[in-house]
């Protein structure tokens, strides 16, 4: 090591970051600005200072998205934010995503050599830095290359993180890449899921923009499997598909009064706010309805989403239902985090039973759990203690107890194997059953995470790639030949 | 790039068609199915049931009653002007097969969805149909289904035209006289909640489509829901035709008027910027 890197170590090892600027909860419960603020220009680089710049990093390991850390965190320490996109986007089409709603406590930083003895690298609030001050400084595309077009067409279908990763993917090497989306807006569950609060939609708006500049096609209010069939997309011309059309369907308990009015599912409720902007009704034309008390059912991320969503539309008391404990919730630390500080109240070891009311929600019945032993996820099973039931006095209830995969396209495909809960069926290089179909995201693997999603992309979008040179390969090889 | 309006006629007050350049959708669209629109970035997402569609020209031609914000509002588009998104065709369309002799009952603009699935069955049924509205200006598309129609019953709620009453009364009468093989109910809920009375009564299947609210119309919301059998059930991608003896239509009714007060003021804020703008 390095004398300058010995010090470095001596001096910043053990130190950590402080709490990243945030709004503070008063005041960010009233409306859907941005909660978490990111680094500044100089904490950003004493920050990165603090990176070792190992030779054989870690951290890269743990990134699905294969960002070369190291690399756009010294450029970072240099003040060469322009480099450092430049290196993050080279695998990276989403970084302003990424740098909001990763789990980096599950994978980049989990790695990183910091960590063992204290705080790790915050790498993730280094690429969001990154993206929003080249996004500020007008750089955010960052240098314009040209690309050759090779001619062939390929079809995504969806555009949410995994099909926004794989047309750009496949755009950076050539390919004339169209992506269909069956909604009026770009972006999937980072639009229609993810509200405004945590991810802006203007950040999803404008990295779709620097995917169209790399040649990517997009078309709105196409659903394939509808609108057009893969048979179609061959007949079109498309030599390979690749499907990301995510785990969008809502999963509802089979409890007594669930059709009540006031019971949304997660989707329906987050859908009305975030892509539907009912947020600002009347202004905008979607109504929503949030009363005075909300119970929320779930401990992920859209549980958390949909619970600080009915804080800011006008709830005075938000609950949060959960099943087991809080060590057990899925949800980002951070999310839980805001939640709590916003005035959510947990409810834990609860279960719903059944939703009371006449035509509206009145209240929601719900059952004490204690913990048995673990199940096959790992996690300790929850069981209903009997005779613990009693009621909440809620206006609406919010389901989040999570989503199944959406089976449209797989009902209108024939020879599109999948399993019972819908989930397309892919080989180890993401193919599908049906050849040149390939498929990744949420819907091969039922509801996971953004960067789970990106991951599936790129392995995508290369196993696209050599499907196609193989298929040419050999009229390459004869027009070598001929020409020869 | 928006879907243009190349026809637009009024049928009858408060009614009117509109023929809309939606080639892709055009192909595909069979009796059963519906599309949604949205007319503009601040607008919501509505399902509508095309009367029917012409692959050549690559047109969709809707009906649309005025009751709501946005229906006025398509109601001032004119021929020219584009709707922002136009997406279909949804739902699974309308099983056409041979049932032999096909009761056909539509009530106001119910009439529209019921037109499209009499012209698609035509050809292998016999097919009575039965058309109502409130008042004779009202009743819409009787010469239509004139043409695809092997008998015509028409009822209106004052008699001002046809037989004074109800449709279902008039398919009661069908019915005593001599039965049928199916009967297929669409137009408002307490409407098709009669008719599958009726049908009940004299045993005869029955079919019907359903309209609640939806938002995606893709499977993912669940503001759909509705109960058939017992079971809950997305209208939009496990229907919009359910057997009509099954369906819970008190919870249909209850759930359409889940935003009723939002529906109310949206209207009258909407009207009162005409007014200021006129």
């Amino acid at each position: 090591m390095s004398p300058v890197k010995q010090e470095r170590v001596l001096k910043l090892c053990y130190g950590r970051l402080e709490e990243v600027p945030k709004r503070a909860w008063a005041e960010r419960i009233r409306d859907f600005a941005e909660v978490s603020l990111g680094l500044d220009e100089r904490w950003a680089r004493k920050e990165a200072t603090r990176c070792f710049v190992c030779d054989h990093p870690n951290c890269v390991e743990g990134c699905p998205a294969e960002v070369k850390i190291p690399q756009f965190i010294e450029h970072v320490r240099k003040g060469e934010f322009e480099e450092a996109l430049a290196v993050i986007k080279e695998t990276n089409s989403l970084p302003g995503v990424c740098g909001r709603v990763c789990p980096q406590e599950e994978q980049c930083e989990r790695n990183c050599k910091l960590g063992r003895k204290g705080q790790p690298v915050s790498i993730l609030k280094l690429e969001r830095f990154v993206a929003d001050w080249c996004r500020a400084h007008g750089a955010a595309e960052g240098p314009r290359v040209e690309i050759e077009r090779n001619g062939h067409k390929v079809a995504v279908v969806g555009s949410g993180p995994a099909g926004l990763t794989c047309a750009a993917d496949l755009a950076k090497l050539g390919y004339e890449v169209t992506v269909f989306e069956a909604l009026h807006e770009l972006g999937g569950v980072l639009v229609y899921g993810i509200p405004e609060f945590r991810l802006p939609n203007i950040i999803v708006e404008e990295e779709v923009r620097d995917i169209r500049r790399l040649g990517v096609e997009f078309l709105t209010d196409v659903i394939i499997g509808k609108t057009l069939t893969i048979q179609d997309l061959r007949e079109l011309g498309y030599e390979a598909v690749f499907i990301g059309t995510g785990a969008g369907a809502p999963i509802l308990p089979d409890i007594p009064g669930i059709n009540l009015n006031g019971v949304y599912s997660a989707n329906e409720f987050l859908t009305r706010s975030n892509l539907m902007r009912a947020y600002r009704f009347p202004e905008f034309d979607t109504p929503i309805y949030v009363g005075k008390r909300v119970a929320v059912v779930g401990g992920g991320n859209v549980a958390m989403d949909s619970a600080r969503t009915a804080l800011r539309l006008g709830a005075e008391k938000v609950y949060l239902v959960y099943r087991r404990s809080r060590e057990e919730m899925p949800a980002r630390i951070e999310e839980v985090r805001h939640a709590e500080e916003e005035g959510i109240e947990f409810v834990l070891l609860t279960n719903p039973t059944r939703v009371l009311g006449r035509e509206r929600v009145e209240g929601l019945e719900c059952i004490r759990m204690r913990l048995g032993e673990p199940d096959s996820s790992g996690r300790r099973r929850p069981i209903p203690i009997e005779g613990s039931e009693f009621t909440m006095e809620v206006d609406t209830v919010i389901m989040a107890i999570g989503q199944d995969v959406n089976p449209l396209l797989q009902r209108a495909t024939e020879g599109l194997a999948h399993d019972r809960w819908d989930r397309i069926q892919v080989d180890a290089t993401g193919q599908t059953t049906l050849e040149g179909v390939f498929a990744g995201g949420d819907v091969i693997s039922g509801a996971a995470t953004v960067i789970k999603a990106i991951g599936d992309g790129k392995r995508a979008a290369r196993s696209i790639h050599a499907y196609l040179q193989a298929k040419h390969a050999p009229v390459a090889a004869q027009r070598a030949e001929v020409r020869g | 790039m928006g879907y243009e309006i190349l026809e637009k006629r009024a049928l009858a007050p408060g009614i009117k068609l509109f023929r809309i350049r939606a080639p892709l959708v055009a192909r595909k669209v069979r009796a059963g199915h519906f599309v949604v629109i949205r007319l503009d970035e601040r607008g919501e997402r509505i399902p509508l049931t095309p009367l029917e569609a012409d692959p050549q020209a690559g047109t969709v031609t809707l009906v649309v009653q005025e009751v709501g914000k946005t229906t006025k509002q398509l109601g001032e588009m004119e021929p020219g002007g584009e709707l922002m998104n136009f997406v279909g065709p949804l739902g699974n369309p309308f099983p056409v097969k041979r049932y032999g002799k096909v009761i056909i009952v539509g009530g106001g603009v119910g009439v529209v969805p019921a037109y499209h699935v009499a012209k698609e069955l035509k050809s292998l049924n016999w097919v009575g149909s039965i058309i109502g509205a409130r008042t004779k200006e009202l009743l819409i598309l009787e010469e239509m289904f004139r043409q695809i129609s092997d008998e015509v019953h028409i009822t209106t709620d004052d008699g001002s035209y046809g037989r004074k009453g109800f449709v279902t009364e008039a398919l009661d009468e069908l019915l005593a006289r001599d039965s049928a093989d199916l009967v297929v109910a669409i137009g408002p809920v307490p409407m098709m909640k009669a008719a599958v009375e009726v049908t009940k009564r004299h045993g005869v299947k029955t079919l019907v489509d359903v309209n609640p609210i939806m938002v995606d119309a893709t499977g993912m919301c669940g503001c759909c829901r509705v109960e058939v059998g017992g079971e809950t059930k997305f209208a939009c991608v496990d229907g919009p035709t359910f057997d009509g003896w099954l369906v819970n239509f008190d919870l249909l009714t209850r759930r359409l008027n889940q935003y009723r007060d939002q529906e109310r003021l949206a209207l009258a804020r909407y009207e009162e910027e005409r007014r200021t703008r006129s």
